[in-house]
């Protein structure tokens, strides 16, 4: 009685809840992210159609042939049967051949370091359209982001026009961060030492939450930031309010900037020092010491990591 | 699968008990190979560390530099030749010939010795370079590989003293046979192990 | 080092009083409680006398039976401790919204789950089972013994050992941050100077040593000591399980001792294993610790899966439907185990390739897992089956893990995991699986075999109460995680900013509560049973069950049998039964048993200070300590006197006493 009470009451409360949540991953406002959501679902589906009739299966065997049941067959000796054997292996194996397909032409098509081919289902991208290029870099505990296109960089605020995909380069100071922006793509780690790569694109202009989704420290919780999807105008404006309004990122400030510090309010800067971005990922922003390129942690990349390095390379 | 059961309403319980206990197997050898088998993931991992960040100098020296073939040599030979005279000691114990049993294993744990002395001969020199662990990851494998494999032949030395003192107090009996074979085993694992460092680290580490 | 003269930094390294939390509130009221249990369990014991008892026929037992016990005791105690960090990081989560930043600061919420992780794997989930497979194999495959007791024994003192080191970081200094696998950079030196990820490394290779021996031991045990007759093919799904657990924990626990050892290299030698600089890499910890991770959870499950091969056809009346497909079955979630660690990462940015390689194996685990659902459920069509205790669990299995399984593959998809990683998506669905797989099963172990132990039933009524409270806890706590995973939560979190997430983590707080609830009524369940043990006296096979554990009286002699079974059927004692076996009431003899010995107790505790005195940096300790385990295990190899004969005049008595006639009331219940 009480358990059944407790049941309802449980439902009642999902009903509720579910009512005013917004599932973000099922209802993402990314090209990347919606395909992504779209494979989640597909597979989930696939694998109800075994995992559903199996589980009301188990429910009815187990009324059924309930030792108080005298009326169902009783039959000691029952314990195998080559059919049925037949049938318990094939029926998983036929799914996951499936589920299995989905997954590797997904992992192909969504590999996070393959340039988008359309900004939108059935768009193609314009020969014009130039990717939006972003440099990332985690530090302890904030993000910084160089937009090299426009000589801009910021810290725990990132703006990307609608439509335009953008090419993130990603790289961390000390810590391995993931850098996650739902709505946009899925998360990608980043390395100290190390490159990673993302493509994305958003379709709805918005604000949306971006954070880092692996563990890094103390301050870890308050690594956010803001993603706004502007329109391309409202892209323009951004730009020239982080001009107007931002200071200089040379390496004296960077160097500060780069001590721990915990829910970093947003800095915009107008300007940033040459290469600041490759010297941080070759581990050489003080000046004197030796880049860290083509010597022991390309190598390491190369050896870990023969994708990533091979793109790095390229670079 | 039980179609062989019979209704038979009493049987004999000699088919269901063993009214004399069975012969009791020892599974001493077999544990200890699983041991070894272990130990090998310990230098499965080392070795692949060592592929891995093998070639990461970080400005410091590479394996060219710093490695000592001819001090290699000499190692080598003595580890291999304590390896064979561990075997003489061996087949002296299946003759239960305890004097000249010890001899041999005396024989086999100088020779691990002098391997361990001159391989704590060229750490101390490295160190002394500056090519010391800490210096780049190269080093910090190529210590800790070589270093791992160091301490299971120290460790091998002082269960051989163990093992003498007590051949040497309680004679060949039965568990000490069983022991010495144990050492056997390992001693001989500490040598495949070594094939493995000589090969992949010292040889392919200087034509690199 | 503390400020203070070199005689004190030699003496106490860098202990200092300063160690001690007294500025946490929380830590020190804990301090309190513990003590006061802790010397009231102690007072106990003194005023009773039992200490002389404890020591002679427990803490140096060689017993595979009472170190079972021992272990199960333990998974307990560690339980209800890893429990007590779950409800606080829940009611973090609930309240530290907005401006409430909630009552834990970042450094202890982070240890706390760190702290959480590391014990309920380490110390509840292995001594349960290592404990379950230490109490039924030997006797589920006529043995004795152990191959090695007296290793059982110092591995049981070695994983205490681990428990102690993580219990002392409580009160004395502070434990690690970096998560349950301890991940660089944050394990590193410069990231976490303090005493914490040392706790965290010497506590894992105190038990991880243990858990090596106890694999090694099982192995040989099932290779050497099955009774005549037992073929493999022949032989009780469980011991069956039981060999593939112990085989995967050798070949995977050597790689954890290797990769904490390089850790802890880099942090008191100064190499450049993981570091970012001078060469190292990280993402060489990551692969190496998930080599060794992913098999630990099928080193969980195995055993696991294998106690419900036992109870569903118990409680069916049915031999287990497709026996070899089952053996096969394990055997290859054994060997895939083996192939898929890289599914913990998909998001490190490996090539495609790379990645859907993984993403294949680890579905195709999914497949020798879903035969076994598939077999339970023909065990039970055509069956007479019993709802009993262990039966209500194993239905709750049945359910609650499938639906884990599904989420599993869900991850398992590298597209959709590179939104699903590290969300509480993940959180929810490894507690599904471990709570729904491993917690489940091992409370119906728990109650399948405790008549067997103890020699009188577990109370129903509080068994099915903790049930309904643990399966409907699960998931109240644990449907909402699914939902806030979905909703792009990321896990480790300890404060919020968004609003609309509280009311889920209000909810999954009750369920917790729930969840607890149901740990208070299993301790009553123990307790009410004890007090009626008169009442719930069984004889030697309460359940009507199949294999040769329950041929002999219950609880059983110190040998087990009396005279060892000859095996002819997979069902052994179902045949014995059906053929009318009975067991020789005279012609006893001698039986060769090994002694009990205080010397796994003595080298645990130098292991333990050792660890401590590295934690310390307090180097005289050390040294003493390691030479003490050296020399002591020397000083035990010189005992060649080990083993003795029960004469068979006593094997004969105690026959006689223990009234041998296995009840088999259970077929009319």
């Amino acid at each position: 009685m009480s358990v059944k009470y407790l049941r309802g009451l449980l439902l009642l409360a999902v009903a509720v809840l579910l009512g005013g949540c917004h599932m973000v991953l099922l209802h993402p406002s990314g090209y990347v992210a919606q395909r992504q959501s779209d494979i989640m679902i597909t597979t989930t589906i696939i694998i109800a159609i075994i995992i559903v009739p199996v589980l009301i299966t188990i429910a009815l065997v187990a009324w059924r042939y309930r030792a108080s049941n005298k009326r169902a067959r009783y039959d000691a000796k029952w314990d195998h049967s080559p059919q049925v054997e037949l049938l318990v292996w094939a029926a998983p194996l036929l799914i996951i051949i499936a589920v299995g397909a989905v997954s590797w032409i997904g992992t192909h098509q969504l590999d996070p370091y393959r340039p988008l081919t359309h900004f939108d289902k059935d768009k193609p991208l314009p020969a014009n359209v130039k990717p939006l290029e972003v440099d990332v870099v985690s530090l302890d505990w904030k993000w910084l982001f160089f937009y090299p296109q426009y000589g801009i960089a910021t810290v725990n605020e990132l703006a990307a026009p609608v439509d335009r995909p953008i090419d993130f380069k990603l790289t961390s100071d000390t810590m391995m961060d993931s850098f996650f922006v739902p709505a946009l793509a899925g998360q990608v780690y980043t390395m100290p030492g190390m490159q990673t790569e993302l493509h994305g694109v958003i379709n709805k202009p918005g604000d949306y939450k971006g954070f880092s989704a692996n563990y890094s420290g103390a301050g870890f919780t308050d690594m956010r930031f803001v993603f706004h999807g502007l329109s391309q105008q409202g892209f323009k404006q951004w730009v020239a309010k982080v001009r107007a309004q931002g200071g200089s990122l040379d390496r004296q400030t960077y160097n500060r900037l780069k001590q721990p510090s915990r829910a970093e309010p947003v800095h915009y800067y107008a300007h940033f020092a040459d290469g600041l971005y490759t010297r941080i990922l070759h581990r050489c922003v003080d000046p004197g010491k030796a880049c860290m390129r083509r010597s022991a942690n390309v190598q390491s990349v190369a050896r870990s990591n023969p994708v990533a390095a091979r793109r790095a390379a390229i670079d | 699968m039980n179609t062989t059961t019979l209704n038979t309403a009493h049987s004999a319980p000699a088919d269901f008990y063993c009214l004399k206990e069975p012969q009791a197997h020892n599974g001493t050898l077999l544990g200890f190979w699983l041991y070894l088998m272990s130990d090998c993931f310990i230098f499965a991992a080392l070795f692949t560390c060592y592929a891995v960040l093998g070639a990461n100098y970080a400005g410091g020296p590479t394996g060219a530099e710093v490695l000592d073939l001819p001090g290699l040599a000499v190692n080598t030979a003595l580890l291999l030749v304590s390896s064979v005279t561990f075997g003489f000691a061996m087949l002296q114990m299946a003759r239960e010939n305890k004097t000249a049993m010890l001899c041999w294993l005396a024989v086999a744990g100088l020779l691990a010795a002098g391997f361990v002395g001159l391989e704590i001969r060229e750490f101390i020199g490295m160190i002394a370079e500056g090519a010391g662990p800490d210096r780049s990851a190269f080093l910090s494998s190529f210590f800790t590989l070589v270093g791992t494999h160091g301490l299971h032949v120290t460790v091998g030395i002082l269960w051989l003293g163990v093992l003498m003192v007590q051949t040497i107090r309680y004679g060949i009996n039965e568990a000490n046979v069983r022991r010495l074979q144990c050492l056997s085993m390992f001693w001989h694992f500490l040598d495949l192990v070594w094939v493995g460092v000589f090969s992949y680290v010292y040889l392919a580490g200087v034509l690199r | 080092m503390p400020d203070r003269s070199a005689f004190w930094n030699f003496l106490l390294g860098r202990l200092s009083l300063d160690s001690l939390p007294l500025h946490n509130t929380i830590v020190v009221y804990t301090f309190f409680v513990v003590a006061a249990i802790g010397l009231c369990l102690l007072g106990f014991i003194t005023k009773k006398r039992y200490w002389g008892y404890l020591w002679k026929e427990w803490f140096t037992t060689v017993d595979h039976k009472k170190l079972g016990i021992m272990y199960m005791i333990l998974g307990t105690v560690m339980l209800v401790r890893g429990f007590s960090d779950a409800i606080m990081m829940r009611a973090q989560q609930a309240v530290a919204f907005g401006s409430n930043m909630g009552y834990l600061p970042p450094h202890h919420f982070d240890q706390i789950f760190t702290a959480h992780g590391s014990i309920m794997i380490f110390f509840v989930a292995m001594a349960y089972i290592v404990g379950l497979m230490n109490y039924v194999m030997p006797q589920q495959i006529g043995a004795r013994d152990v191959a090695f007791p007296f290793l059982n024994n110092l591995s049981f003192w070695f994983t205490f050992g681990g428990v102690v080191l993580f219990m002392i970081s409580l009160f004395v200094g502070d434990f690690s941050t970096a998560g349950w696998l301890g991940y660089p950079p944050v394990s590193e030196l410069q990231q976490s100077p303090g005493p914490g990820v040392d706790y965290y490394i010497w506590g894992l290779q105190l038990s991880g040593v243990g858990t090596l021996l106890t694999g090694i031991n099982f192995v040989a045990t099932i290779i050497k000591m099955r009774a005549p007759g037992m073929t493999m093919m022949k032989m009780p799904v469980f011991s069956w399980t039981t060999l593939c657990t112990s085989g995967l924990i050798i070949a995977t626990f050597p790689i954890l001792t290797a990769t904490l050892f390089l850790l802890t290299l880099d942090r008191y030698l100064g190499t450049h294993f993981f570091t970012a600089g001078f060469g190292g890499n990280v993402m060489m910890y990551i692969n190496l610790i998930w080599v060794w991770g992913h098999p630990e959870v099928y080193i969980l499950i195995l055993p696991i899966f294998g106690v419900y091969s036992e109870i569903v056809p118990t409680f069916s009346g049915k031999p287990l439907f497709g026996y070899a497909s089952m053996v096969y079955a394990t055997i290859a979630i054994m060997i895939l185990s083996y192939l898929v660690w890289l599914h913990h990462f998909f998001t490190m940015g490996s090539g495609p390739s790379v990645n859907s390689f993984f993403s294949l194996t680890t579905m195709i685990i999914s497949i020798p897992t879903g035969v076994k659902i598939f077999n339970w459920l023909f065990t039970m069509y055509r069956g007479r089956v019993r709802f009993t205790v262990p039966m209500l669990w194993t239905m709750g299995f049945l359910f609650t893990f499938t639906i884990g399984g599904m989420t599993g593959v869900m991850l398992s998809v590298a597209p959709a995991d590179f939104l699903l990683h590290n969300s509480l998506f993940l959180v929810a669905h490894f507690h599904n699986v471990i709570i729904g797989g491993v917690v489940f099963g091992v409370f119906a172990a728990v109650n399948y075999w405790f008549p067997k132990a103890f020699g009188f039933k577990l109370d129903e009524f509080w068994g099915k109460m903790t049930f309904w409270l643990w399966q409907i806890g699960f998931w109240v706590a644990f449907g909402p995680l699914y939902v806030l995973g979905l909703m792009g939560v990321t896990r480790r979190l300890s404060h919020f900013t968004d609003p609309s997430l509280q009311p889920w983590f209000i909810v999954a707080a009750f369920g917790a509560l729930l969840i607890g609830l149901g740990i208070v009524t299993f301790i009553v369940q123990i307790y009410v049973s004890i007090r009626r043990r008169d009442a719930y006296a069984v004889g030697g096979d309460p359940w009507d069950a199949r294999t040769l554990e329950w041929s002999s009286t219950s609880p059983p002699p110190a040998y087990n049998f009396a005279f060892i079974p000859r095996v002819h059927e997979r069902d052994a004692w179902t045949d014995m039964k059906a053929r009318g076996a009975r067991q020789p009431m005279e012609g006893f003899h001698a039986i060769h048993m090994p002694k009990n010995t205080a010397a796994g107790v003595v080298i645990g505790a130098l292991a333990c200070i050792f660890g401590f005195a590295m934690v310390w940096y307090i180097w005289w300790l050390a040294v003493v300590s390691f030479v003490g385990v050296v020399g002591a295990a020397i000083v035990h190899t010189f005992n060649y006197h080990r083993d003795y004969h029960i004469p068979a005049d006593e094997v004969s008595r105690v026959e006689r006493a223990g009234g041998w006639e296995p009840e088999t009331e259970g077929a009319a219940a």
